[in-house]
């Protein structure tokens, strides 16, 4: 019967020489869920990716495909496909040759070869494309034959390398709203490696944010984005405002040079901690019934709202809000305790 | 526009010294009379009538024959080598590619007589021979060695093309084709070998050409046993006096390049050359 977990990685360490690149991580991947390995460069999420290709031994630790181990087993025999960076096309090869390079080495008979290339061909909105070659296709069209390449071999898991990277920014946006619904069509496993935080909200079930050979977070976008668990990822996945604090007890917390109500707990009594809050979570509200009060340094529109920087003595602000004030102008700022996330100080 | 002219000293240095002379060749070649005399020349194609009989087509045969033994060899010991030296870490491969290019360091003459010595009746191989019973056993003149001089001298120019087109080879390319379920063989037979075809076709381009118009290989090596078709062009020329008919043969040596070259290169699929061929 179907297992829960597609891949699970445990205890993986991986050196390049003396350089750590992959420090003793642990994951699993769920059955047919878009999973994203989001970092900045040099996070090892692509070194991560290249373990579960099998492209690269790990130093130490083992790789499990449902249940068993596949951590030396060579690439070829993995029911996984990756979907390469600058998706690494054939240039010696058609459109439908490129398709068909897997189904042709496992001796696909011809008649089912073409009818499985055209499927995919359709699946990816280039139906007719057979024929044309490589060189003659533009960015987003080479991506999806990356992709239809990838996917005619019908895998368990797909792995994608930062496969939008080299397209422009409206492209980037088409494609990953149509990677979700390829992968939702045809139903398996996406493990999605990406540094753009944007990327990785929309498109992903699971989110798991690495930084310098560590894993740092894993969750839902909801959870990584509401509930950063600490200073790195809350700055790494979007705008915030970050600020050190001290809970002074529980439900109760101090930063900015008042004393605000929360919903955290269990810290202790006078422990410092960083506090997050996000732009859009900053309300401006009368003068009367502020929490901080604070003066407008500037403010651009930035279509849907106004981003402003609020000057509150001890803290610049960054404020998101519908309501245009004029820079100089005294403000008053509220945050519910709903709103407040509180982590602890990394040691 | 005024790039333009910078091309002027270059279409100059063309026409003077392979324009003007390659004409001249064609000239003498369609006339006959006292080489030494431009009075008595008159238009003939009695030069090309009298190589199209059986002495001279013998030649023609056997210098392709040979010419083209010496490239199957040169690719056959050429192409593993560079696919080895491809694959290995950046300081052993500028070693063996050094050591590769430095006997093109030495002259050509000298590297032949090299091999005179070495094969020689006095040489270390003869003596070496009749250690173990075999006595004055000739091993110069004769086909053999004049294969060995042209494989010896023309393999740097098999190997390098090939090497650089396998060293450029994008390596994703490599991971994508394990990834769609090529082992090893596979991925040498599916997308290394097809995709490093255009350093091979410059590669037997380069070694075929020479191969073919040698005459000093053959002369040194071969002795009077092996006449080449280029043995026979230099005796035209520099005994018989007869340049009418040395070249004809050039000509028609010339063409014969130019089809196999055109033929060669229709294997080659990506005719635009992304590895640099020679068309």
């Amino acid at each position: 019967m179907a297992k829960t977990h597609a891949i699970d990685i445990i205890n993986i360490t991986k050196k390049f020489g003396d350089v750590v690149v992959l420090d003793n991580i642990s994951l699993y991947v769920r059955q047919n869920e878009f999973l994203t390995l989001l970092g900045p460069s040099g996070c090892g999420k692509t070194t991560t990716l290249r373990i579960i290709g099998g492209f690269e031994k790990p130093t130490k630790g083992n790789v499990y495909f449902e249940d068993e181990d596949i951590t030396t087993l060579p690439p070829y025999l993995r029911q996984i496909n990756t979907v390469f960076q600058r998706y690494a096309l054939f240039p010696h090869l058609n459109v439908f040759e490129n398709i068909a390079f897997g189904l042709k080495i496992k001796k696909t008979p011809k008649k089912e070869i073409e009818s499985k290339v055209a499927k995919m061909l359709k699946l990816v909105n280039l139906s007719g494309f057979e024929n044309r070659d490589i060189e003659s296709l533009s960015g987003g069209q080479q991506q999806r034959i990356a992709i239809a390449r990838a996917l005619v071999n019908e895998p368990r898991v797909l792995l994608l390398d930062e496969p939008l990277g080299a397209l422009d920014l409206k492209l980037r946006k088409e494609m990953q709203l149509e990677l979700k619904s390829i992968q939702k069509r045809v139903g398996i496993t996406f493990i999605y490696v990406t540094h753009d935080q944007e990327e990785a909200l929309t498109m992903s079930d699971t989110i798991i944010v690495m930084d310098k050979g560590k894993i740092q977070q894993i969750g839902t976008p909801v959870d990584i984005y509401n509930e950063p668990i600490n200073r790195f990822v809350a700055q790494f996945i979007g705008e915030s405002n970050i600020l050190d604090g001290e809970m002074k007890e529980d439900f109760k917390v101090f930063f900015a040079n008042h004393l605000f109500s929360c919903v955290d707990k269990g810290f202790g009594n006078n422990i410092p901690v960083d506090v997050v809050i996000r732009p859009e979570d900053m309300e401006i509200i009368a003068l009367s019934e502020a929490h901080l009060i604070g003066r407008v340094e500037s403010i651009i529109f930035k279509g849907v709202h106004y981003e402003m920087e609020v000057n509150t003595g001890n803290f610049i602000w960054t404020v998101h809000s519908t309501l245009k004030k004029e820079v100089g102008e005294e403000v008053g700022l509220m945050i519910v305790p709903d709103n407040i996330h509180i982590m602890r100080k990394e040691s | 526009m005024k790039f333009k002219n910078i091309g002027y000293p270059y279409f100059l240095w063309l026409g003077i010294f392979i324009l003007i002379p390659l004409l001249l060749v064609a000239y003498f070649a369609f006339t006959t009379g006292d080489s030494q005399n431009f009075q008595t020349f008159s238009f003939s194609i009695e030069n090309f009538k009298r190589f199209f009989t059986p002495i001279y087509l013998n030649v023609l045969y056997k210098s392709v024959n040979l010419a083209l033994i010496s490239t199957v060899i040169c690719l056959l010991i050429g192409y593993p080598l560079a696919y080895i030296i491809s694959k290995e870490k950046p300081r052993i491969r500028n070693i063996m590619i050094l050591l590769v290019v430095i006997p093109m360091w030495m002259n050509f003459l000298l590297r032949t007589y090299a091999w005179l010595t070495l094969l020689g009746k006095n040489g270390i191989l003869s003596k070496a021979l009749s250690y173990i019973g075999f006595n004055n056993v000739q091993l110069l003149y004769n086909d053999t060695t004049v294969l060995l001089g042209m494989v010896y001298n023309f393999l740097p120019f098999m190997i390098l093309p090939i090497f650089s087109v396998l060293i450029k080879m994008d390596n994703r390319l490599l991971e994508a084709a394990r990834d769609l379920g090529a082992n090893k063989r596979m991925v040498f037979t599916r997308v290394v070998l097809p995709l490093s075809i255009p350093g091979v076709i410059t590669g037997i381009t380069m070694v075929f050409i020479p191969a073919v118009s040698t005459f000093v290989i053959s002369s040194l090596l071969g002795g009077n046993k092996s006449t080449l078709i280029g043995n026979l062009i230099e005796q035209q020329f520099r005994y018989t006096n007869d340049w009418h008919f040395g070249s004809a043969m050039s000509i028609i040596l010339m063409v014969f390049i130019l089809i196999s070259i055109a033929l060669s290169s229709k294997f080659d699929k990506d005719k635009e050359g992304k590895g640099g061929g020679l068309w």
